[in-house]
């Protein structure tokens, strides 16, 4: 069934009668990472005020891939269960070349999380359930039909002009984030340089609704008989939506590609009949991008708006939402004076870090699909024949490398003996805890982990102990007899030490939070 | 030692990224000529007779 797009309704903001007082934060854009914004602040009980130029949720699926990472942060802005209660969870990948199958991965092969390695889910959904938790919440004002018109900076805030269907007025704040998207009106109005690489390649994108049994995978052709010499990739989604990718070409015309009488014979190749409904087509271009850095001054930019990246990697939402994650508590911290406005500097430090990992992997994984003529060509071409013979080229086959959070670079205390997924930057892993979860645990507060040993107190940070279990053992002991962790609100180990040392504690505490 | 066929490189990603950043600029003819070369210098380092010639046979099979 086709999604019912409902407009939500314009409210005449009360700066258009009289000036509003300063807000601590506006948000620009209300797509999944505005949106994901506002609500991580409010966990950190920080107001924030939403404008939207438009009054829709996402039209057409866009992005659909929601990695573990991403359900884990969207479980803490308080609709993770919904959106894998109504996703397609999945986390086998299988890759063809023409008829064969050459390459398969599994990107969560053991037990013991509280979320699946992958939700597909159209974006449309995914905004709907945020903008009803943010409507829900006191302390986020989300306004419609507010379109930016300019951004200037003064020395303590950002002044914001809005066009609306009533008028324009201005607004201003201690901070301004843009959520605003690849095509970012803010960037453009700062005049800020989005650097990067164009890849001369097309591809179709459609959603189709029908009838099907297509397993829960992802899967992805090179050379398949039914589109020969270019590649496809199928999703499964919810309400019997497929997402279907096709591989055109450079020479592809977007506006003939885009008409359904030349889109439908192409998708009845793949799914081999014609019973099928074209939800929605589009035809996109590869780039991979970045801003230098992230924070200006009283600008921040999270996001597509900060980095894009190619797809096939579902890089672009999850990596925005790991940007949230990276700059909620930190922004709290600052505007409530508990840290200095350098802590905005780890944001930028480690977000710029995480977007040059995603923005390799796709350049990578767009290379192989895209392949130059030549020698990359050839490469490819080889690649893909050894992989039929000799196990080792199988796993060369890159057909996208899929999200998973980067590891930050990060000096807290280590340890070696203690278990390496576990180090100081990486995300917390996740464990059973009693009928609930570890990561349930953390998060939205610094959190000290005693892991066999006791520690009554710690300044700055609540301790948690959780009972050692067989999953706790493996993920966070290792060979060690106990552990103390200090973790980050957004759950990323900051330091660790497999004895309780009080001092070091304090010091990384301290360090933490740039005191 | 028989010819290893399993995976055994590291970031194999990386690598096949640095290959092709090796033949960035090249024509044609140099690019066979750096293929040819890395070949020979990565042969030498294998230093096993018999490996090479497992290679040369896996390499050879589908292409006749």
């Amino acid at each position: 069934m086709p999604y019912d797009y409902r407009p939500y309704p314009y409210i005449a903001p009360p700066g258009l009668t009289a000036p509003e007082p300063r807000h601590r934060v506006v948000i620009v854009g209300a797509g999944p990472i505005g949106l994901a914004m506002a609500l991580d602040l409010a966990n950190y009980d920080v107001p924030s005020v939403i404008l939207d130029d438009n009054d829709v949720v996402s039209v057409g699926s866009r992005a659909i891939c929601w990695s573990k990472r991403s359900l884990e942060i969207l479980d803490r802005l308080g609709v993770g269960a919904k959106v894998v209660e109504k996703g397609v969870t999945w986390k086998v990948g299988r890759t063809f070349h023409r008829e064969a199958e050459v390459f398969n991965f599994d990107l969560l092969p053991e037990e013991g999380h509280k979320m699946p390695a992958f939700v597909n889910l159209q974006q449309y959904y995914v905004e709907e359930y945020l903008i009803e938790a943010v409507q829900a919440n006191d302390l986020i004002d989300v306004r419609f039909k507010n379109t930016v018109t300019n951004v200037v900076q003064s020395a303590d805030c950002a002044v914001v002009e809005i066009e609306t269907p009533d008028g324009s007025y201005t607004l201003e704040a201690d901070y301004l984030i843009a959520c605003d998207g690849a095509k970012s009106p803010i960037r453009g109005m700062m005049g800020l340089d989005f650097k990067g690489e164009l890849f001369e390649e097309r591809f179709l994108i459609a959603d189709i609704e029908m009838q099907a049994d297509f397993p829960s995978e992802r899967r992805f052709w090179f050379e398949p008989t039914f589109h020969p010499g270019q590649s496809a990739l199928l999703h499964k989604q919810p309400d019997d939506i497929y997402r279907i990718d096709l591989q055109l070409g450079w020479d592809a015309d977007p506006e003939e590609e885009r008409k359904p009488e030349n889109v439908i014979p192409r998708i009845e190749k793949v799914v081999g009949h014609r019973d099928f409904k074209l939800d929605w087509v589009s035809v996109y271009t590869f780039q991979c991008r970045r801003l230098e850095r992230f924070v200006h001054d009283r600008v921040i930019f999270v996001g597509d708006s900060a980095h894009i990246v190619s797809p096939f990697g579902a890089r672009g939402g999850n990596g925005g939402l790991q940007d949230v994650d990276a700059l909620g508590w930190r922004l709290a911290a600052v505007l409530e004076q508990r840290a200095p406005p350098a802590i905005l500097g780890d944001y930028d430090t480690e977000r710029v870090h995480g977007a040059e990992e995603n923005i390799m992997n796709s350049s990578r994984a767009t290379k192989f699909m895209t392949p130059a003529d030549g020698v990359e060509h050839l490469l490819r071409d080889q690649v893909l024949a050894l992989a039929g013979k000799a196990p080792f080229a199988r796993a060369w086959v890159n057909s996208g490398r899929l999200s998973v959070p980067c590891v930050y670079p990060s000096d807290g205390a280590d340890d070696p003996a203690l278990p390496r997924a576990a180090r100081p930057g990486a995300v917390a892993p996740d464990a059973p805890w009693d009928n609930g979860w570890l990561l349930d645990a953390l998060g939205g507060r610094a959190v000290v982990l005693a892991i066999g040993c006791e520690i009554s107190e710690v300044s700055g940070a609540q301790v948690v102990s959780p009972p050692i279990s067989q999953f706790v053992r493996e993920r966070y002991l290792g060979d060690a007899r106990s552990a103390v962790y200090l973790i980050r609100p957004d759950q990323v180990v900051a330091a660790r030490w497999p004895y309780v040392d009080p001092a070091s504690i304090d010091r990384a505490v301290a360090a933490m939070w740039r005191q | 030692m028989a010819l290893i066929e399993t995976p055994n490189l590291d970031d194999h990603d990386g690598f096949y990224a640095e290959l092709l950043a090796a033949h960035q600029g090249l024509s044609e003819d140099q690019s066979q000529a750096l293929h040819a070369q890395l070949i020979l210098i990565l042969a030498n380092h294998v230093g096993n007779r018999q490996v090479l010639s497992e290679a040369l046979a896996l390499a050879r099979t589908c292409l006749d």
